[in-house]
């Protein structure tokens, strides 16, 4: 009969297992980001019937990614081998853009958007914001919309390399 | 208790889809795609509060209703939201004016729901908080670009501005419902944003050049079930899938 300890041990390494299946799952409209780098996937636990429970978080509260986020969470976590898996949306701490790591902010200016700028705050309006171009890290830089092609991201463009780009929106 | 607080979300649930529902209806039709893009962000923002507001609504009354069925397959006389939600979209002047009045509303409310003693209230207010400011600062910078633009776009500005402002003073009203929970801690106490509310849209409106309306007579109603004239017709549109093909799912 196995000890308490190493049923625990056990728990652990399940989970850690688990963690390191869905850590890996990538954002579909950002996919250099997975769901820890930007702080979308909150915790991965051991429940009580061995089912692997997964809390996400959304970034906006309609964000449609969220229902791809769990299927592709449950895909992934099958292919692993976990069949009893369930994924929960939690909303609380609410997201902010400061949970994306400095890794993955130089890995999103990499690809073509710029990262958030500065700390989340509440902004005035017509607030000036300096937004640094992506490809040729000019500060001379407007913005187009306040919107852009998803929920999380503005539409921007360098004055100097005149390409247009996403920004993260600062939230 | 529980009926007090399930019809309370059920109102802040009502408002986010109404608004939601309306915004969509810009979708390929607004005035440059930038802005289409912007309203149909924003209309999910609330879509999303909706959901949220729905399904937490369904669990308290504890009778197995889901988002869908709150949503799809109540009645007019049902639904509680404030009449300036459903006011339709008119031109692009009257639906900024009803996002600057509504927003410039939410941000201070969501503000103060954060310390709500009701933990999923407070959740999702925390959610929604961050939203609203982007609604408040999109739709202000409109009002100052119209207000303070051309002849025509400010005639327009103003002539939304008075069209809606009747309607501006249901937000502020406080039935025994809300009076009940703001008592409990649970629901904010409209009369405590309404200094906050005056100033920011005093504050545009200075900046935009438009002319503040006198205070008046408000039209209420919504919040009992008694609606304007148009929203039966949004109510068709929007409930159209469930009513013609029941239990549909995606």
């Amino acid at each position: 009969m196995a000890s308490l300890a190493e049923n625990q041990g056990k728990t652990q390494s399940l989970r850690d297992k688990a963690w390191a299946v869905a850590a890996k799952v990538v954002d579909p409209e950002i996919p250099v980001l997975t769901l820890e780098d930007l702080g979308v996937l909150r915790d991965v636990r051991v429940a009580d019937d061995g089912a692997i429970e997964v809390d996400i978080t959304p970034t906006y509260v309609g964000c449609p990614a969220m229902g791809i986020f769990t299927m592709d969470l449950e895909t992934e976590l099958a292919k692993a081998g976990f069949d009893n898996v369930r994924v929960k949306t939690v909303l609380s701490p609410a997201w902010t853009t400061d949970w994306i790591s400095a890794k993955a902010r130089e890995k999103l200016r990499e690809y073509g958007i710029a990262p958030p700028e500065g700390k989340a705050s509440r902004r005035a309006l017509f607030g000036d914001e300096t937004v640094t171009c992506p490809r040729c890290g000019s500060e001379n830089t407007e913005k187009i919309s306040e919107f852009g092609s998803t929920a999380c991201k503005a539409l921007w463009k360098c004055r100097d390399c005149a390409e247009p780009f996403d920004y993260f929106k600062c939230i | 208790m529980k009926d007090l607080l399930f019809a309370y979300i059920l109102r802040l649930a009502d408002d986010a889809a109404i608004l939601g529902q309306r915004l969509g209806e810009w979708c390929g039709h607004a005035p440059t795609l930038e802005e289409d893009i912007g309203l149909a962000n924003v209309a999910l923002d609330h879509i999303g509060q909706a959901r949220a507001l729905y399904s937490y609504a369904g669990e308290v009354e504890g009778k197995g209703r889901d988002e869908d069925q709150l949503c799809f397959l109540r009645k007019e006389r049902e639904f509680s939201n404030c009449l300036l939600v459903e006011q339709p979209n008119g031109d692009f002047a009257e639906t900024i004016a009803r996002q600057f009045f509504f927003s410039a509303f939410m941000l201070p409310f969501w503000e103060k729901m954060k310390a709500s003693k009701d933990e999923t209230l407070a959740a999702i207010a925390a959610k929604a908080e961050k939203e609203a400011a982007y609604h408040l600062r999109h739709s202000a910078e409109w009002v100052i670009r119209l207000g303070d633009g051309t002849e025509e776009s400010r005639e327009r500005m103003q002539d939304a501005i008075e069209l809606l402002w009747p309607f501006t003073g249901e937000l502020f009203e406080a039935d025994d419902t809300v009076k009940v929970l703001v008592a409990e801690g649970v629901a904010v106490d409209p009369a405590s944003i309404r200094d906050e509310w005056r100033e920011t849209v005093g504050k545009v409106f200075g900046q935009a050049t438009l002319e503040m309306p006198e205070e008046g007579w408000a039209q209420t109603g919504g919040r009992s079930g008694m609606h304007t004239e148009h929203f039966g017709h949004l109510l068709t549109e929007m409930q159209y899938m469930q009513r013609a093909y029941p239990g549909l799912k995606w």
